[in-house]
């Protein structure tokens, strides 16, 4: 919608964007100033701002003196292991369904997305138990399997649609140049894949990483990922709020950074390709 | 070596047969055009030459030797797609290198060929560059130089001009032509202009509906037409086709008379004119004939005729088609 | 692209993953359908056994369940409402030409990249807390007293806190939506004479209207499981006030440790999600050629 409009216009809308983008924004930068604070002036009544007392020693003590780089650690091993288990899983499937797809690929790709749509407290109950019994609860091994297995569907429609993107002549190209199949993957399909994959992986860490219900049933101590930590440190009592801060702002800050490169693919993998 | 034959080949996709039998021989340095209407048949029938296609029954032969069952990389032919296919990561030198390095030559073989492609298409300057930084044209060649390292028993052009504007297209034909001046290598062509097929062809094969229509030289299409179809499709303007009365007149179903065989002055036939395009060098004339229906008719530049006068032709009765009721020529 | 070897090679690709979407859903679906029917309470492990409909009964009985249905539709429609109105109200501001567009959306869509329970802490303490939070500073500012969000208004605070946390993904996708639209169209409709508002009610809401479907059918779907942010803030009370569905089921089986009770209950989520998901469909889905 790039037209000519009057000077005062553009004022009066850009003023009224960024008011309307800065309400929104400031829960987070509230908590951003919060985590710098000391805290006392954290909890001071009236709210400071400008006058505060700043320090870092809050993320110093949360980072050093704490347990916090250990469930930091779990958040990381889990977003990143269930998403590479994910793309090993997802890759062929996704290959193949949309390189040879057949009468029921359609189907297919279907019912596998609307397993996601499976309320997760239907399953909650046995996978609690078998988790249990399997000696894979408040494990990492148990939560990176869990979380695969819920984005599974998401991960093999996006490739998929990054797969289908790629003109299936260059493979036939490929193949009258004297490839075999595996030399197509390897040469001309990986290569030209790698930009979906990438995105793919970028969504999956952000979901994985930001998941609250298996990461905090499923969990107690030992595996418990920043989403559990945050959840159950909640409701301070008494006088945490800076701490609190600064540990709520390096457990978003990692996904606030991914997220700003992964819109696109935010829309294209979460509305199932349906707006473009 | 390039000699192609195509015995009983069938082709269908479910229940539909988009390629009910065919039989057709491309000898050895042959340019052939596979020319029809869109759904004919022709891309079809060239990708089941290529492999790219399992044909359902029938046998495809090269040099004498049964391919059918061979799969594309090892049947010794190069295509060049539409879209023409290139690999958007590599480079135009790793491009045109992949068919070599897919057999396994070293890598001072494989630059040598590529410099020897490169200079016949010119694309020296271009090697380092990557296919989306070429424009049309080049990109067309670089998909020509892939198929050309190959040294291919034939060349298979799916619609390679497609994707050009107009001079360019004009252009990249006569290079074309040339190339298969200069190799001397059999090329199978696939297009849906028939001018394309004209200019280009030694042999041309009319498709329609997956039948071969006609297989002829450009002349003989145009002079002897085996049925209304290949009279309608070949030729620009589009030969007029004439029933009823005057048809009857010459003992057929339907006449045919070329637009450049009609003379606009005194002559039997006449019209009120529709529409008169200028093109400086001809002028096309859309008259409506009454009972003979509307007749396109090409005259010369200077000719002058308004849209509603009324003009007399001067078909030139030896040049007169004559077909039967079911659409084939008359002797 | 079809011979035969390809197709089998396929096949073999396909299953690993077919296999285990399988295993997560059909065993433990299979068998919270068979715990629901029985006796099965984890602090008395000896006595189970075949209990019929009890389990069931029982939820359709306890006022709290009916409480917490209200409170899951409340919650699913409340931030539907919320965040697209707003959605479709911001995308078009920003869709204007304004300065430092990329800034902007960064801004607007931050919320939706923090994760649950920081977005539930964020509200809880700096904002919503009767002491601490901006909220009751402001309130105290006026002269007034501070509302105990949580406490006397659990649902709608629980709603706030969500629909906060999804209106950057609505207007997001109405965003994205709004600018595949072929700005022809509207310099057209100009040329006909159109005011903007008609030009947004005839031209730009018909073209978001299969976003919006996208919008409501995953939001929903989404929206029907939220857990993180109750747990963090009022753990579905007071009392059951701000209890959801899930969070009832949630409570049943790991505060009362009623497998059987909280496995009916699952059940009845997977019906309630099956309804829902069945109008949606009839209603809206005509939209979508998916």
């Amino acid at each position: 919608m790039a037209r000519a409009v009057s000077p005062r216009r553009k004022l009066l809308m850009t003023l009224a964007a960024w008011s309307v983008a800065l309400i929104i924004f400031f829960p987070v930068f509230w908590m951003i100033v919060t985590s710098f604070k000391t805290e006392a002036s954290a909890v001071a009544s009236p709210p400071q701002f400008l006058g505060a007392d700043w320090t870092i020693e809050n993320y110093v003590d949360v980072w050093a003196r704490s347990d916090y780089p250990r469930f930091f650690w779990n958040s990381v091993v889990i977003a990143i292991g269930s998403t590479l288990l994910g793309l090993a899983i997802a890759i062929p499937a996704a290959w193949s369904m949309a390189f040879v797809p057949g009468k029921r690929t359609k189907d297919l790709l279907m019912w596998m997305l609307s397993t996601k749509m499976m309320p997760a407290v239907a399953v909650f109950i046995p996978l609690y138990l078998l988790f249990q019994q399997f000696g894979l609860f408040d494990t990492k091994i148990g939560l990176v399997l869990a979380l695969m297995l819920i984005n599974l569907p998401i991960i093999i429609w996006m490739l998929y649609t990054y797969f289908k993107e790629i003109p299936g002549e260059i493979l036939e190209a490929a193949r009258m140049d004297g490839a075999t199949l595996w030399g197509e993957i390897v040469y001309v399909l990986t290569p030209m894949a790698i930009p979906g994959i990438a995105s793919t992986m970028l969504l999956n860490i952000i979901l994985a990483w930001n998941e609250a219900f298996w990461t905090i049933t499923l969990t107690t101590t030992k595996a418990a990922p920043l989403s559990a930590f945050i959840a159950s440190f909640s409701a301070p009592q008494g006088l945490f709020y800076a701490k609190l801060s600064a540990a709520s702002a390096m457990a978003i800050m990692p996904i606030l950074i991914l997220g700003w490169f992964s819109q696109k693919q935010l829309v294209r993998g979460l509305t199932f390709g349906a707006v473009k | 070596m390039g000699k192609i034959t195509l015995n009983n080949v069938r082709k269908s996709f479910g229940e539909v047969d988009v390629i009910p039998d065919i039989d057709l021989t491309i000898e050895d340095g042959e340019f052939v055009v596979f020319v029809g209407p869109s759904g004919c048949g022709k891309s079809t029938l060239l990708r089941l030459i290529a492999g790219l296609e399992d044909t359902t029954s029938g046998t495809i032969s090269i040099d004498g030797k049964d391919a059918t069952a061979l799969p594309p990389a090892k049947r010794g032919l190069a295509m060049v797609f539409q879209s023409y296919a290139l690999y958007p990561h590599m480079s135009v030198r790793k491009n045109i290198a992949f068919p070599l390095k897919m057999a396994g030559q070293t890598p001072a073989e494989q630059e040598a060929k590529v410099q020897a492609a490169a200079k016949v298409l010119n694309l020296t300057d271009y090697l380092d560059r990557k296919p989306g930084q070429l424009s049309g044209g080049q990109r067309q060649r670089v998909a020509i130089g892939r198929a050309i390292v190959r040294e291919p028993a034939a060349f298979l052009f799916d619609e390679p001009l497609s994707n050009l504007d107009a001079a360019l297209r004009v252009s990249m034909r006569q290079e074309i032509s040339e190339l298969h001046q200069s190799l001397k290598t059999t090329m199978i062509y696939v297009t849906h202009d028939q001018v394309e097929a004209m200019t280009m062809a030694d042999k041309i094969v009319v498709l329609h509906a997956g039948r071969i229509e006609q297989v002829g030289s450009p002349l003989d299409l145009y002079n002897n037409p085996r049925n209304t179809f290949v009279a309608g499709f070949i030729g620009s303007p589009k030969m007029n086709l004439i029933e009823g009365a005057e048809a009857a007149k010459h003992s057929a179903h339907t006449i045919g008379m070329r637009p450049e065989h009609i003379t606009v002055g005194s002559g039997p036939w006449q019209g009120k004119v529709i529409l008169s395009e200028h093109l400086g060098s001809d002028t096309f004339l859309k008259i409506d004939g009454g009972d003979l229906g509307i007749l396109t008719v090409r005259a010369g530049g200077e000719v002058i005729a308004p849209p509603g006068s009324t003009v007399h032709l001067s078909p030139d009765m030896t040049k007169l088609h004559r077909f039967g009721a079911d659409g084939l020529a008359l002797a | 692209m079809s011979t035969h070897s390809t197709r089998l090679a396929a096949r073999i690709m396909v299953a690993p993953s077919v296999l285990l979407l399988l295993v997560w859903m059909i065993i433990p679906l299979g068998m919270t359908l068979y715990f629901s029917f029985r006796f099965y309470r984890l602090l008395s492990p000896d006595r189970t056994g075949w209990t019929g409909f009890t389990n069931y009964a029982w939820f359709l009985n306890s006022p709290d369940f009916w409480q917490a249905m209200g409170n899951t539709l409340a919650l699913v429609g409340g931030v539907l409402i919320i965040t697209v109105v707003l959605g479709i109200l911001i995308a078009l501001l920003i869709d204007q030409p304004v300065k430092g567009q990329g800034v902007l959306r960064i801004l607007v869509i931050a919320p939706f990249f923090v994760m649950p329970p920081v977005a539930a802490s964020i509200w809880e303490n700096l904002f919503m807390h009767p002491q601490n939070g901006l909220f009751a500073a402001i309130a105290t500012g006026f002269g007034a007293q501070p509302i105990l969000f949580l406490e006397q208004h659990p649902m709608a605070s629980v709603i706030t806190i969500v629909a906060w946390e999804w209106l950057p993904f609505a207007t997001l996708i109405l965003l994205t939506a709004m600018q595949s639209l072929s700005s022809e169209q509207l310099e057209a409709a100009e040329m006909d004479g159109a005011t903007p508002f008609s030009r947004f009610r005839y031209i730009i809401l018909p073209h978001l209207t299969r976003a919006i479907t996208v919008v409501i059918l995953i939001q929903t779907i989404f929206l029907l499981g939220i857990f993180g942010e109750i747990y963090t803030t009022t753990q579905g009370g007071p009392g059951s006030a701000s209890t959801t569905l899930p969070y009832m089921i949630f409570k049943q089986a790991i505060v009362a440790k009623d497998i059987g009770r909280a496995a009916a209950g699952g059940i009845i989520a997977v019906i309630l999600a099956n309804i829902i998901a069945y109008f949606l469909m009839r209603g809206i889905g005509r939209n979508l050629d998916n």
